[in-house]
This record gives structure tokens, sequence and C-alpha cells, in this order.
């Protein structure tokens, strides 16, 4: 103890400034973060919820108008539109794709099963695949003609074609198929991780109680997974308020049917020259994140508290 | 009888599996027929299921469309590019925040996590005009600077040296006479590799395919990446689905082929990477 102070008082003066030559390397480490934030994320983001308070067509001045780029979307039916086709979307699209990920994870996880790694290569090749090479594949394959390889399919079963592109429904489903198809081979994999790490012998004790494989599904498997499932359904609610490429390509441009919020956003400001309107979408969709983010909390609290 | 339920239930697994398996693959492979069909077979029933003759007529007609070995390589400077200033400045802030002591160390970290919470579109307009005044618009370094860094990265590379290497070892280096950035360089990177793996990998893929921010700020066709190529084919007036789909199938292709030969790497990485966040 004696001999350990004195070392310290020894080296205390060359001591002194290697503390502080660690701490300026510190600083300096982390500064490119905060510069490139600056610039590019903080300044950005700030100016924003100025830009949402000012008519600006990107050129000229700019004017503070107020509140009006607020009530201009708001009054618009193609917003409220496109918030509701961005929430249908995001639900078709994840909704069944969850539940599908975890059969399929849990299929996977059966011990039994022969050529795992196989399929968890065939499962997750998608999620490789751009999300423009998805939405231009699926355009083709959700094509309007009678021809077209779902509508040929679906014909089989004497279906009649269904205009994909241009209908109310056909073009959330389409839309919602890519992203089912892109996520589920992902999500999957992830339910997987969090199946191998459930003690076998949980399952073991349920089998001598007597609880039939569903029961030990529904109260050992998913009780077990709820942190996961948890922060999956969070990913894909944030996921979904911002989809734009898939109903751009597949709409062919700003359809209606198809509108999601980010593109209303991106058509109002790179299409319409409207940069008032646009950030004003910005930060609506902003709060609205906010406000899902906040439903999911307390949603996922509530689960806790009621599974204890 | 119980063996017999188990076969039952075996059978049923893998007939379940396999589906799923094919249905996963399918639009891939799909992708390659049509690469290789002319355009009306588009429109006639039954529809193709199997590979045309025309893979190199369709993918000649992509080339005289968009300068597609261009754009691939734009893509492939961008990427590669970003993917190598992440992992520097994130290892570089990783190793600050996971092991130097400087005042408000622990605030400036949380102020990073809460920056991951910002949804990038929200700063999208004034970013477009921020690189139009620095004169970016159609320049690569559009794309790259402002992906240089992330606070996903820093944060990763944090969690992995903090547990990764001893302080002991770090303090040894220092009394040896070793400069703080010698330590980085000497004893920090080489023992991180499998972090670079991992953060490169997400890195590369995330930035190979994105779409909203190239589209915005790479109007010139000189500055496409691929993705922006493929998207102008499809936009195109008249409609050759072959040869969209030839461009599509070869610009999907490489990186396909790249996560077949390493898959295991491939899907820890982006699983874990997504799990940790």
């Amino acid at each position: 103890m004696v001999s350990h102070n004195h070392t310290n008082a020894t080296v205390r003066p060359k001591g002194l400034s290697d503390k502080k030559k660690t701490a300026l390397a510190g600083y300096l480490f982390i500064s490119p973060f905060f510069l490139l934030f600056a610039i590019f994320g903080a300044f950005p983001m700030l100016f924003s919820f100025y830009l949402a308070f000012q008519k600006w067509n990107g050129f000229g001045e700019m004017t503070f108008v107020g509140v009006k780029n607020f009530s201009l979307i708001f009054t618009d039916p193609l917003f409220w539109k496109s918030i509701y086709n961005t929430i249908v979307i995001g639900l078709l699209g994840t909704g069944p794709q969850l539940i599908a990920a975890l059969i399929l994870a849990v299929a996977l996880n059966s011990a039994m099963v022969k050529f795992k790694s196989v399929f968890r290569v065939a499962y997750f090749v998608p999620n490789v695949t751009s999300i423009v090479a998805v939405a231009i594949v699926f355009t083709v394959l959700f094509s309007e003609q009678e021809a077209g390889l779902v509508n040929a399919t679906l014909g089989l079963f004497g279906i009649s074609p269904v205009s994909w592109q241009t209908s109310e429904w056909g073009a959330k489903i389409a839309i919602a198929t890519m992203i089912f198809w892109r996520w589920v081979g992902y999500n999957s994999i992830i339910f997987l991780a969090g199946l191998q790490s459930i003690p076998k012998d949980l399952y073991e004790a349920a089998e001598i109680d007597g609880a039939k494989k569903w029961q030990q599904f529904l109260f050992i498997t998913v009780p077990m997974l709820k942190p996961i499932i948890v922060f999956v359904v969070f990913t894909a609610t944030i996921g979904s308020l911002q989809i734009f490429a898939e109903p751009l390509i597949f709409g062919s441009g700003f359809r209606e049917e198809s509108m999601t919020i980010v593109l209303y956003l991106w058509r109002e400001a790179f299409s319409n020259n409207a940069f008032g309107t646009a950030s004003a979408t910005a930060v609506s969709l902003f709060l609205l994140i906010i406000v899902f983010t906040t439903i999911n909390f307390f949603a996922s609290n509530r689960l806790d508290k009621s599974g204890k | 009888m119980q063996r017999k339920k188990g076969f039952v239930n075996k059978v049923t697994i893998h007939v379940l599996l396999i589906i799923g398996a094919l249905l996963s693959v399918f639009p891939l492979y799909w992708m390659f027929v049509m690469a290789t069909q002319p355009n009306h077979v588009i429109n006639k029933l039954p529809p193709a299921v199997v590979p045309g003759d025309k893979l190199v007529e369709n993918f000649q007609n992509v080339l005289e469309n968009v300068d597609f070995f261009g754009a691939m390589w734009n893509s492939f400077i961008v990427a590669s590019l970003t993917t190598l200033g992440v992992l520097f400045f994130s290892s570089l802030a990783g190793f600050a925040f996971a092991k130097l002591q400087f005042k408000g160390r622990e605030k400036l970290f949380a102020v990073i996590l809460i920056t991951m919470m910002i949804p990038p579109q929200l700063g999208l307009i004034p970013q477009y005009f921020i690189i139009t005044k620095l004169g970016w618009l159609n320049d690569l370094k559009a794309i790259i600077v402002p992906g240089l860094v992330n606070a996903f990265g820093i944060f990763w590379m944090r969690q992995y040296i903090k547990d990764a290497i001893p302080d002991e070892l770090i303090e040894a280096a220092k009394i040896d006479g070793c400069s703080i950035f010698r330590v980085y360089w000497n004893i920090v990177v080489p023992s991180i590799l499998p972090a670079f793996a991992t953060l490169g990998i997400l890195t590369f893929m995330f930035v190979w395919n994105d779409f909203l921010w190239p589209l915005t700020v790479l109007r010139d066709e000189s500055s496409y990446t691929i993705q922006i190529a493929i998207r102008a084919l499809q936009d195109a007036y008249v409609k050759d689905y072959g040869m969209i789909l030839s461009g599509t199938f070869w610009a999907t292709l490489p990186l396909v082929v790249v996560f077949l030969m390493f898959n295991k790497l491939f899907i820890s990485s982006l699983t874990q990477g997504s799990v940790k966040q």
C-alpha cells in the first residue's frame, strides 16, 4: 500500500500530462462523428422544423407562413390516404410475416430437421436482394395481365385476374408481399437464435406434467421469446412507416392506392418543389414515429405486467 | 404407433420447410428466367418458367440503355469507401468510449445512442440543400462523406472493444511509451478483426442497397449507383421486361454469390447487428 502510494507520487507530474493526453486523444477520436452529425444530422433536422413554417420553392426567398403548411397537408385527402396506406401496408406486410417467421423458426429448430444450413441460406437470400430489385421482380410477378405469373396461378384456381397495380387492395397486397418475402427469413433466423437459447429442461418438465405441444408453444416458447418478439415488432413498425421504394417502383410513380407517407414527402419536395409542405410532412412523420414507438413501448410494458 | 406419428411429423415439417424454401428462392430464379426471355413472353399464357435463349441479347440491350458497368463501379466505390471510413472512424471512437478516460464520456455516448432514434427522412430536404450548396450534387462524395461514421458503428465497436481488450494491455503499452494512436493501431485493431468483418458486411450491404438518398442526390446518369441505374431501366417509357430483368438479375448476382460463399458470416453479421441494436 505504502509503496504503491510512493510510486504514484513519483510519477505524478508525468501522470497528469498523460491523463490530459488521453483525454485529448479521446475527444479527437470521437470528433469525426460529432462533426459529421452536426453538418448532416443535427442541422438538417432542426432546419426541417424551421422549413415546416416557411413557404419555399427551393430557389427564391423563404416566407414565413405560420402553420399554413400543416393546414395545407392536413386538408389534403391524399396526405391522410398516405398515412392510411402506410399503416395498412405495414400491418399486412408484418403481421402475417412475423407469424410465418415464428412457425418457420419452430420448424427449423426441431431436432429432426436435416440440412438446416441449406434452409437457413434459402430463407435468408431474399434479404440480400436490394429493395429496388425486389420491387422490379414483383412488379412483373404481379403484372395486371392475365398472363402475369400471380394472375395465371390464381387462374388455375378459377380466380379471375386482379389489377394489382391499380386497385385499392391489389396494390397493397402486392407491396405487403414484397415486404413479407424480403423479411420473413431474416426474422425467422432471429427467432431461431432466440429459440435455441431456451433451456431444454423447461420443455422436459412440461412434458412430464403432461403439457401438449401447442401448450408448450403457447406457455413456454412465446413468453421466453418475448424480448425478441418485442424487438422485432419495434423495428418492423419503424421500418413500415418508412416504406418508400416499393410503392415508387411498383406503382410506377405516385399512384393513390400505394402512396405512402415518405413517398408523399418525396413527391411534395422533389416533384412539386413545395419544400415547406414537404418539411411539414417530415415533421408529421417524425411525430407519427414517436406515437407508434410509445404505443409499442406501453404495449410491451403491459404484456410484461400481465405476464407476471 | 408412436414411431409412426414421429415419422408423419418429420415429413410434415420437411414438406413445410421445403415449400417455404422454394417460395423464398423462386423470385430470384424467375428473375433469371425472365432475363433470358424475349419481351413478348411476358404476355404469353402459360407463363414461362424455364430459361429461354435471350440471355446475351437482353444484357446487350441493358448496356445500350444504361452505363451498367459504370454504375456497378460507382456502387463499388461508394460502398467500399464508406465501409472503410465507418470501420476506421467507428473503431477509433468506440475505442475512445470503451477505454479512454475523458470528461463527459458517458453523456456524449448517450447522445450518440439518442441520435440513432432519429428517422433519416426527417432531415432529408435540408440535407439535399447542403449537398447542393457544397456543389456535391451528382458527385459520389454526397453519398460517401455523410456516411463515413455512424452511431450504430460506434456503439457496436465500443461494446466489442470493451470486452475484447483488457485494460492492463493498454496500460502496459502506454507505459512502454506507445502513443495513444499507436495503442489503437498496434493493439486494438489486430484484436477486433471479427467486429470489423461484421460491421463491414452490414455497412457494405446497406450502402450497396441504399435507394432513397442516392435517388435524391444523384440525378446525372454518370453518377448513378447500380440501384438507381436499374430503376432508370424500369422507369423507361417503353418497357422491355426481358431487358429490365436482365439488368436487375446481373445487378443482384454479385452480392448473392458473395453471400453464398460466406453465408455463415453474412447471416451471423446481419442478425447479430440487429439483435444487439
